[in-house]
């Protein structure tokens, strides 16, 4: 169930703030871990919008989900520079290793696999993130432990 | 006596292992004091430690946890050579024959010191801009040919004095900081190595045009960044560079850090704007100009990091002094992130006009892989492939544009003989069909489109719509869309064939 006084609490903080409809739905996914469905309506009257228009901004996009994440959220970087270095490569073979494909969760919620479209460390590609912690250089030697292991 | 050990605290040095590094070392004795500065920008060397010697700092790296036990048995506390030392950091040839203006105190200081800041030529520019009229700090920056480094170049001065000569109760100065395209990471480096210097150029910017309130439009995959920036604005507001009545000016202005939310296409200045306003970030059609209407509907200044970045050292040194690098049009330096199949990649700060032979040659010393480089992407996604055959190209807006090729925010990626040409110019179509506001039709439906002619082989319709996405499109998303894609079957003709 979703605690909706939360919510509430996230909404009030930025429903003043100019132009804070993303910072809001930030605030929420920090709290909830997705923007849930049930907090519409509140967040729609405490930024004087129609819900049409918080549902677009949602849709609209990619950080903002609607549904909870795994447990483990893997994103690989897919632009570019990851390119140049095999991250089409890397990206199948993590795809095989968690039994689902880019942009799935698996069924049992243990992963996430998220496209990225730019890390920012194009010069240590490929790069991986795991639950928000960046890995440099990720190749087909140390993947499986980066993305089954505790951390490293 | 204690011993002083620099180790970085960007994102590139982190995912080496920055932090276990620095922490490790701080247990190596009791007399160490580590530092956690920026980066220099040899992104190759990362983690690159420094020990303070009498001599200076001496360099190491890339450092791991685990060479810290051979590196204490060669002393390395007291700058002892081991196979991992660099000798003294100043004198690296990758950094020693760069041109370091914007980045001059990236790696050098601690991020957040604002006496390293000041100690090291910081705020002279803002004392010298509070003592000088609205016009003559634009006349300077007018002076200094600076043009917008976001990838549009548009000259900074110009803008300005639009927002400027505008009236109005409310102007804005934003900072794009949505640096979206792969092979970039230059305004990353500049936010988290040097945050004052972004902090003093919009308050200069705010001085020049009339603004009391910027922001900072900052994309979320860069979360260090954030904490970088908000601790450094409440720093400088502790210490009157930020807030009410600046340094005693009589002068207002302050800043915040709004966070994008994974929209390659909000680094386009009026998406950026709508998003800032908390909607979609759809594109809006110009006229009317942000610089007349921008943000909630009041004049704006939208800059670049970069080019914000810039202007303490023109205030401080003058435009005369900046406009003496570069060549042609191109006055000043520019920021080049050599990235991808790279064998020393990182940032090199250049006077415009270096060939680009030289810089991937010289400084990025050949593809990571060993094997022979096939094509680089300069200016991002929607930027040219550019085959070695055309190394000779000097790096120059307008050398680039003659050649139908864009120099973009500086990012370079390399790639070597295993690239398949196809497949990137069929990645461009669908990175846009991905990221396209919807707005206008050529982008929304011919991104989808373009990706499916390249499947079906059908090259000569896809060169007429690419013509089309050029000419029609609202703005660079689906405009430029065709470049990368052009440009890879021109050079590269036999990967198009089955």
């Amino acid at each position: 169930m979703v605690d909706i006084n939360k919510a509430v609490e996230v909404i009030n903080r930025y429903k003043n703030l100019p132009g804070g409809l993303l910072e809001c739905l930030h605030g929420l996914q920090a709290v909830f871990g997705f923007v849930p469905k049930e907090t519409i309506d509140d967040i729609a009257e405490g930024f004087n919008i129609s819900r049409a228009e918080v549902h677009g901004v949602i849709s609209y996009y990619h950080d903002f989900k609607t549904s909870p994440n795994g447990r483990k959220v893997v994103r690989i970087c897919q632009a570019e520079a990851c390119q140049a270095m095999g991250s089409r490569d890397l990206t199948k073979r993590i795809e095989e290793l968690l039994g689902i494909n880019v942009g799935e969760t698996s069924d049992d919620g243990s992963y996430s696999l998220e496209a990225v479209y730019c890390f920012g460390n194009c010069a240590l590609s490929p790069n991986i993130e795991i639950d928000g912690r960046l890995h440099a250089r990720a190749n087909s030697d140390n993947f499986e432990k980066l993305v089954k292991g505790d951390g490293v | 006596m204690t011993i002083t050990v620099y180790v970085p605290r960007d994102t590139a040095s982190i995912s080496m292992g920055a932090n276990e590094v620095a922490d490790a070392i701080t247990k190596l004795a009791d007399d160490i004091k580590v530092v956690r500065n920026g980066t220099w920008g040899m992104t190759y060397l990362e983690p690159l430690v420094e020990v303070e010697t009498g001599e200076g700092r001496v360099a190491y790296g890339p450092v791991t946890v685990e060479d810290l036990k051979s590196l204490l048995k060669a002393d390395f506390l007291n700058g002892g050579d081991h196979p991992l030392c660099h000798g003294l950091t100043q004198e690296i040839d990758y950094l020693k024959r760069q041109e370091r203006l914007t980045f001059e105190r990236c790696g050098l200081i601690d991020p957040l010191s604002i006496d390293d800041y000041e100690k090291n030529g910081g705020f002279i520019g803002l004392k010298r801009a509070i003592k000088l009229s609205e016009k003559e700090i634009i006349n300077d920056v007018t002076t200094s040919g600076l043009r917008g480094r976001g990838g549009a170049a548009f000259p900074t001065g110009i803008k300005w004095n639009t927002v400027f000569e505008a009236t109005a109760d409310q102007k804005y100065i934003c900072c794009n900081a949505d640096e979206g395209d792969s092979g970039t990471f230059s305004d990353r480096i500049l936010m988290e190595s040097d945050p004052f210097c972004l902090i003093e150029g919009m308050t200069i910017a705010g001085l020049a045009v009339g603004a009391t309130k910027g922001y900072i439009y900052l994309r979320s995959e860069y979360p260090l960044c954030k904490v970088v920036l908000n601790d450094a604005i409440k720093i400088a507001e502790a210490q009157n560079f930020l807030g009410n009545n600046i340094l005693e000016s009589g002068a207002n202005f302050s800043i915040e850090v709004r966070l994008g939310a994974g929209s390659y296409v909000c680094g386009e200045e009026t998406a950026m704007l709508e998003s800032l306003e908390g909607k979609r970030g759809m594109v809006r059609a110009k006229p009317p100009l942000p610089a007349h209407i921008g943000l909630f509907g009041k004049p704006t200044v939208i800059n670049n990091v970069l080019t914000l970045a810039s202007i303490p050292i023109i205030m401080a040194k003058g435009g005369d002094y900046y406009k003496d690098f570069g060549i042609g049009r191109s006055r000043g330096t520019i920021a080049f992130q050599l990235t991808g199949n790279i064998k020393c990649g990182g940032l090199v700060e250049k006077a415009f006009g270096i060939t680009l032979g030289d810089l991937i040659n010289e400084f990025g010393l050949g593809t990571y892989s060993g094997a022979d480089i096939k094509a680089v992407q300069v200016g991002g996604p929607l930027g040219a492939y550019i085959p070695p055959e055309e190394f000779n190209l000097p790096l120059d807006y307008e050398a680039f544009s003659e050649a139908g090729a864009v120099l973009g925010h500086g990012g370079i990626v390399v790639f070597d003989d295993t690239a398949d040409m196809k497949e990137q110019a069929k990645f461009a179509f669908d990175f846009c069909a991905i990221e396209s506001c919807g707005k206008c039709t050529p982008c929304r439906i011919g991104s989808t489109r373009g990706s499916e002619l390249i499947d079906k082989g059908d090259f000569e319709l896809m060169r007429e719509l690419c013509d089309l996405m050029d000419s029609s499109s609202l703005c660079a998303m689906g405009g430029m869309t065709p470049i990368p894609v052009k440009s890879a079957i021109k050079h590269w003709e036999d990967d198009f064939k089955d």
